[in-house]
């Protein structure tokens, strides 16, 4: 929309500023980019979210909105342009409760792997894998999106977990994705991830693992 | 025209059934009504909920909806003709309201457990942080008679059912709502004055009685 002014605080490595960036591609939404230093929190930042003081941020026409789905919701009434919502009210609300079960059930579980060691580790590993296990059971196997034929709102909630999951694989040593547990959900994970929309604007696994493997010793370190 | 088949599968102290509640009683649409034992949940509720295998749980038309917040806004959808709508019609008050309605459900209720589970340091914790929360959802009304404006919005539905465990909060915690928060327990009267709620709302000393309870059970 002409005179629209649309800033996004994030972090590069922030799977929910992912899922805002996503949105505003798909819906092809010009706007400024503010890369934030985590450890040094802007003034901006604080002033827009003082209730939890995190990324992301959107702020349009100078009114901030925060957390990520509710960034999206907004950014979906918004822009009326390639919905992410279905129309359905049925089928919304299956959208919106599986969009919270990832944020609910696999980010807690998923970072407790992370950041934990030895027998915690290994417990959160496996919550983390029966969690997958259930967010697989929200999918309809014909079809290649979770809402269907088109990528929505569910879709750009779960893009980052496939590389996310790799990443944690890899630096804490066990495994959260099996193709034997949830062939579908890896399948869902592997097409996600090669839309372009998503590829263009995703970090690398090598980027990734560089960046957090100094913040996994860095976790260690302050819960030993 | 085809009767609608709509069920609330609930236990009678859930302040998040109770939000649901609400919503059919806004709407004016008429529900069946089952109580679940939670501590003897039937197969029924695994069937209807078998991610949480938790109340509350609408089921319509032989659909569930779960997650209090997700059922009321489908109500609102649904049956957007019986009522004003929940929430604003400005995309931007609606994130707003969607995000304090969002604050409440993450923070409040695991806070206040605290206060009435706990003791000491525990418990102390629990009252501030519950005290901290409820001050910022004071600053969020203002001067407005409802968090909805002239009428019950998302965040009141959202946060009204917990007026309940005021005094159990109270009680257990030993401070005064009324003291700190003065604006809140204003609105809190003003929302009870409302049909649906009145007639939604538990009574605070049959919850602190059940907590009571509940603490006894729990620790044999």
């Amino acid at each position: 929309m002409a005179g629209d002014k649309v800033k996004l605080l994030g972090f590069w490595g922030s799977p929910f500023t992912l899922r805002v960036k996503w949105a505003l591609s798909i819906k092809e939404i010009e706007y400024e980019y503010v890369e934030e230093d985590l450890p040094n929190k802007s003034p901006m930042l604080l002033q827009y979210n003082p209730v939890y003081k995190k990324i992301p941020i959107l702020v349009h026409n100078g009114k901030p909105i925060v957390e990520s789905l509710v960034i999206l919701e907004y950014i979906d009434e918004t822009w009326k342009n390639h919905p992410l919502l279905p129309e359905d009210p049925f089928e919304r609300a299956r959208s919106r409760f599986w969009a919270k079960f990832v944020d609910d059930k696999c980010v807690p579980t998923i970072f407790q792997t992370f950041s934990s060691t030895s027998d915690l580790k290994d417990k959160a590993a496996k919550e983390t894998r029966e969690n997958l296990k259930t967010l697989e059971s929200s999918l309809n196997p014909n079809k290649p999106f979770f809402g269907g034929e088109k990528l929505g709102f569910v879709d750009i909630t779960v893009a980052w977990l496939g590389i996310w999951a790799q990443m944690v694989e890899k630096i804490v040593d066990v495994k959260l994705l099996d193709d034997k547990d949830t062939p579908l959900l890896n399948a869902w994970f592997r097409y996600l991830i090669d839309l372009p929309v998503i590829k263009d604007n995703i970090p690398s696994l090598d980027r990734l693992l560089a960046h957090n493997k100094d913040f996994h010793d860095q976790l260690i370190a302050t819960n030993s | 025209m085809v009767k609608e088949e709509l069920i609330l599968v609930n236990f009678w102290s859930s302040p998040f059934g109770c939000r649901v509640k609400i919503a059919l009683e806004e709407k004016g649409i008429p529900y069946e009504y089952k109580e679940e034992d939670l501590f003897n949940k039937s197969p029924l509720l695994s069937t209807i909920n078998p991610v949480y295998n938790k109340v509350p749980v609408l089921v319509h038309n032989g659909k569930s909806v779960c997650e209090s917040l997700n059922i009321v806004e489908y109500i609102d959808e649904v049956w957007s003709d019986r009522s004003a709508s929940f929430l604003p019609s400005d995309p931007y008050e609606r994130s707003q309201a969607r995000f304090w309605a969002d604050f409440i459900d993450k923070e409040l209720y695991e806070a206040s457990r605290k206060i009435y589970r706990c003791k000491g340091e525990e418990q102390e914790s629990g009252k501030k942080n519950v005290l901290r929360i409820l001050k910022l959802v004071e600053g969020e009304l203002g001067n407005k008679p409802f968090f909805g404006g002239d009428n019950l919005g998302f965040v009141d539905i959202s946060l009204i059912p917990f007026y309940s465990r005021f005094y159990t909060w109270e009680t257990f915690g030993k401070f005064s709502i009324e003291e700190e928060c003065p604006i809140l327990v204003s609105w809190a009267k003003r929302c009870s004055e409302k049909e649906s709620v009145a007639k939604s709302l538990d009574d605070p000393i049959k919850i602190y009685d059940f907590i009571v309870y509940l603490n006894n059970y729990l620790t044999k």
